[in-house]
């Protein structure tokens, strides 16, 4: 032990997420909660409908978190989160920040009609998807964030997923709610940054968090932080924040922008792609990336 | 910065002694997750330059800090690898537990 | 009118979040209930959502967070919630809703019958029948009282048509009163981040059993309750309001059982029948969820015959209140040949006569000849 210098820690020390857990090894979607919870405080309630954190949290009757949690009906994360804002307020509570907390099961497919009433309305929730792209709680079958050529049990090898992730974001952007924003916990200083803005703002705010799963993805657990990087380097996944559905900033310019390759060999879900499959893919990825500049570039 | 908090499983004798609903009145802390690994993270204080990439990103909270540097609770740790893998000093290493 | 008599009992209890969603027959309900919050004459929250699962979802999401919350439905969107009834009274949520009955699609019927509701039976919420607007507005409160103090949901059910949107004379009572009789809401734990707990979380078959049979021990807590906040209610308000309502019963040698507004029109013909020298009487069930087994035997030991009148089926068995019925008397002594009868499907009038045609089929046979009897349908 050489120089005794002291750690500067690039993050807000208090922890609100215990061990204990049951979350896989190598989870992304614990990481996302242990940063969330952290850029938050105490004064949180989370709303979690069916989907992996339902059970990472741990069975009746115990719990993983410091903050309260109200597990919900699948399709409804995002209006229990406003009714819970509500109540809270009527009941002289209005400094607790309520957040939706769901998968992208919960968010793209089964919960999107009450978060669109949520958005359309502007209810002061704060909704965070965390994004592990398929139904993993029930096994790794697909969603509709499940991106192009992905492996799932839905969606086998012989018929992989051949329709586009969903664009969520867009889909959040035609609501012209006050703030939206992508997230990688391979950023967690610009997740941090993101959520304590969130926090200030009222209205309804969209966080939408990439979140590796080493068991649905086939990939090593090791490399769920490498992959949450990588994601962003090749534009796969690029982080920006929409501000009342069209001012655009792009938080992390790529200079030299990666091919997905090096990204979808790490992962087994992709392993039968063929050459023609990932240049297709690559294309999809290039065209999304120059829309977005575009649209950037007309915020500028 | 070590955590404090320890716990017990819960068991209840009578319908009595369950709350009314079905809520937490305990922590997961009771539950160790070290049980789980088959290889174990080893820091080499000797090389680490004290960034806090680890503890970081830890998704099992198992790495806190202690007098300025990284201590591994084991008692938690599931061996996922990833403060390995993250590490800029390359100062940890995974080593196959013993049986 | 009865959806307005709705509207006043909720606003007269304070309810601080209201989420609902449109839909014929209810819409009045939710529309006086709209600018009540809008010239604060009611100091609530009212979340306008998109469907009524939301509607449900976010009464459950205030209700844990302490609040005193309010909806109002009717069949199609009554049955779209099914899946959050089961929610609320597992997470023992004292949301108080009222339900128009009105018949279930396909065809698209907006006319009254008693399958809406009674198809939720299962799902351990309290019921009430009301049978004019008086009642309705009165059981809002009462309801209330007895789900905080349970920490169990019940609905307000009322016909459609037939009550909701009859108008009548009603007394309003006063607010100091309503006050009196019903405190504000504070439940024993509530969610905050104060005090953390997660609610709800996987439950093995190790506990399950248990939160399942503490809610069926406090749900029989509920016919005494009923009771009881029944005479409180008749001393603060001068109405009392039971688990039934019973008229001619104690020499009647055929009693009929009924339920809703119907329960109304069969005084009628009680009267009229008697004034022809048949000792008839009517039992009005008000109460259905619990089932207010005492209370029906000890009324019906002495009758000769008993006709149940059901404006529901339970398809490939009978009318839900003959079922219900019979199953109380079953082992008892005092069970008498009991006829059950099908009447009003999809809002077919129930008027004095169909009652005099029950009475008259009930009076002439010693025994059912049939299970089911149908009455009006034309064959």
């Amino acid at each position: 032990m050489s120089k005794e210098k002291t750690m500067k820690l690039s993050l807000p020390e208090e922890e609100l997420m215990n061990s204990g857990h049951l979350a896989c090894q190598g989870c992304g979607a614990t990481l996302a909660m242990r940063y969330v919870l952290k850029a938050l405080g105490q004064r949180t309630a989370l709303c979690i409908p069916a989907c992996c954190w339902s059970v990472i949290d741990g069975p009746f009757p115990y719990s993983s978190l410091d903050v309260p949690i109200y597990h919900c009906a699948f399709e409804t994360a995002a209006v229990s989160a406003s009714g819970v804002k509500a109540g809270l307020e009527m009941v002289g509570d209005s400094e607790t920040t309520v957040v939706a907390w769901a998968g992208d099961g919960g968010t793209f497919d089964i919960g999107i009609q009450a978060l669109s009433g949520v958005a359309e309305r502007n209810d002061d929730i704060l909704y965070v998807c965390y994004d592990n792209e398929a139904y993993m709680n029930t096994g790794t079958q697909r969603s509709s964030a499940t991106p192009y050529g992905a492996w799932t049990t839905t969606t086998p090898v012989k018929h992989f997923k051949n329709r586009p992730k969903k664009d969520m974001v867009a889909i959040m952007a035609a609501h012209r709610i006050p703030y939206i924003a992508t997230a990688s916990i391979g950023y967690p200083e610009d997740l941090v940054k993101k959520i304590k803005k969130a926090k200030e703002i009222k209205g309804t705010k969209f966080i939408h968090i990439y979140a590796p799963c080493p068991s649905g993805w086939k990939c090593r657990p090791e490399d769920t932080v490498k992959l949450s990087r990588m994601v962003v380097q090749n534009a796969i996944f690029p982080l920006y924040e929409i501000e009342w559905g069209d001012k655009y900033i792009l938080n992390i310019k790529l200079k030299d922008k990666k091919p997905i390759n090096d990204y979808l060999r790490l992962q087994g879900r992709f392993h039968h792609l063929s050459e023609k499959d990932i240049a297709f893919m690559q294309e999809e990825v290039d065209k999304k990336w120059e829309r977005l500049l575009g649209f950037v570039n007309k915020c500028q | 910065m070590k955590k404090k908090k320890e716990t017990q499983k819960i068991v209840f004798k009578t319908e009595k002694d369950f709350p009314l609903m079905p809520m937490s009145v305990g922590s997961m802390l009771y539950n160790k997750t070290g049980a789980w690994r088959n290889i174990r993270p080893v820091i080499d204080l000797k090389k680490c330059i004290q960034c806090g990439i680890c503890w970081k990103f830890c998704p099992d909270v198992s790495i806190y800090i202690e007098n300025e540097w990284p201590v591994v609770d084991y008692e938690y740790c599931k061996g996922c690898g990833i403060c390995a893998e993250e590490c800029p000093a390359k100062c940890i290493t995974m080593v196959e537990e013993e049986k | 009118m009865g959806n307005h008599a709705l509207s006043f009992g909720a606003m007269l209890c304070r309810v601080q979040v209201i989420s609902a969603y449109p839909i014929t027959p209810q819409t009045q309900v939710v529309e006086l209930l709209s600018e009540m919050c809008a010239d604060k004459t009611l100091d609530a929250k009212f979340i306008k959502v998109e469907s009524e699962h939301s509607a449900m979802a976010a009464c459950l999401g205030a209700s844990l967070a302490g609040a005193r919350t309010f909806t109002a439905t009717s069949s199609q969107g009554l049955t779209l919630m099914h899946e959050l009834l089961h929610w609320a009274s597992g997470g023992r949520l004292p949301v108080v809703m009222g339900n128009i009955n009105r018949s279930m699609a396909p065809g698209w019927s907006i006319w009254s019958d008693q399958n809406d509701s009674l198809s939720q039976r299962d799902t351990g919420w309290i019921q009430f029948y009301c049978a004019n607007n008086q009642e309705v507005l009165d059981t809002v409160i009462q309801a209330f009282k007895v789900s905080e103090k349970l920490l169990i949901p019940s609905m307000a059910v009322l016909d459609a048509f037939t009550l909701s949107h009859t108008y009548e004379v009603v007394d309003i009572p006063e607010q100091e009163k309503v006050d009196e009789y019903l405190p504000p809401f504070k439940p024993p734990i509530r969610l905050t981040p104060d005090e953390p707990h997660a609610f709800g979380g996987l439950t093995s078959p190790d506990h399950y059993f248990e939160l399942r049979y503490k809610l069926q021990k406090d749900m029989e807590k509920a016919p005494a309750l009923i009771e009881e906040t029944g005479k409180e209610f008749k001393q603060k308000f001068g109405r009392f309001l039971g688990l039934v309502d019973d008229y001619c019963c104690e020499d009647a040698d055929l009693i009929l059982i009924t339920s809703g507004t119907m329960g109304s029109t069969a005084r009628v013909a009680v009267d009229e029948l008697r004034k022809e020298g048949i000792k008839v009487g009517n039992l009005r069930i008000r109460a259905f969820r619990p089932f207010p087994f005492e209370k029906v035997r000890e009324i019906v030991k002495n009758a000769k015959k008993i006709a149940v009148v059901d404006r529901n089926i339970s398809y490939g068995h009978h009318g839900v209140f003959y079922q219900e019925v019979k199953s109380s008397l079953y082992g008892h002594d005092g069970c008498p040949p009991t006829f059950g009868f099908i009447a009003g499907l999809g809002g077919r009038d129930i008027t004095p006569s169909t009652f005099r045609e029950i009475v008259q089929y009930a009076l002439e046979k010693k025994r059912p000849e049939e299970e089911i009897v149908w009455i009006g349908v034309k064959r």
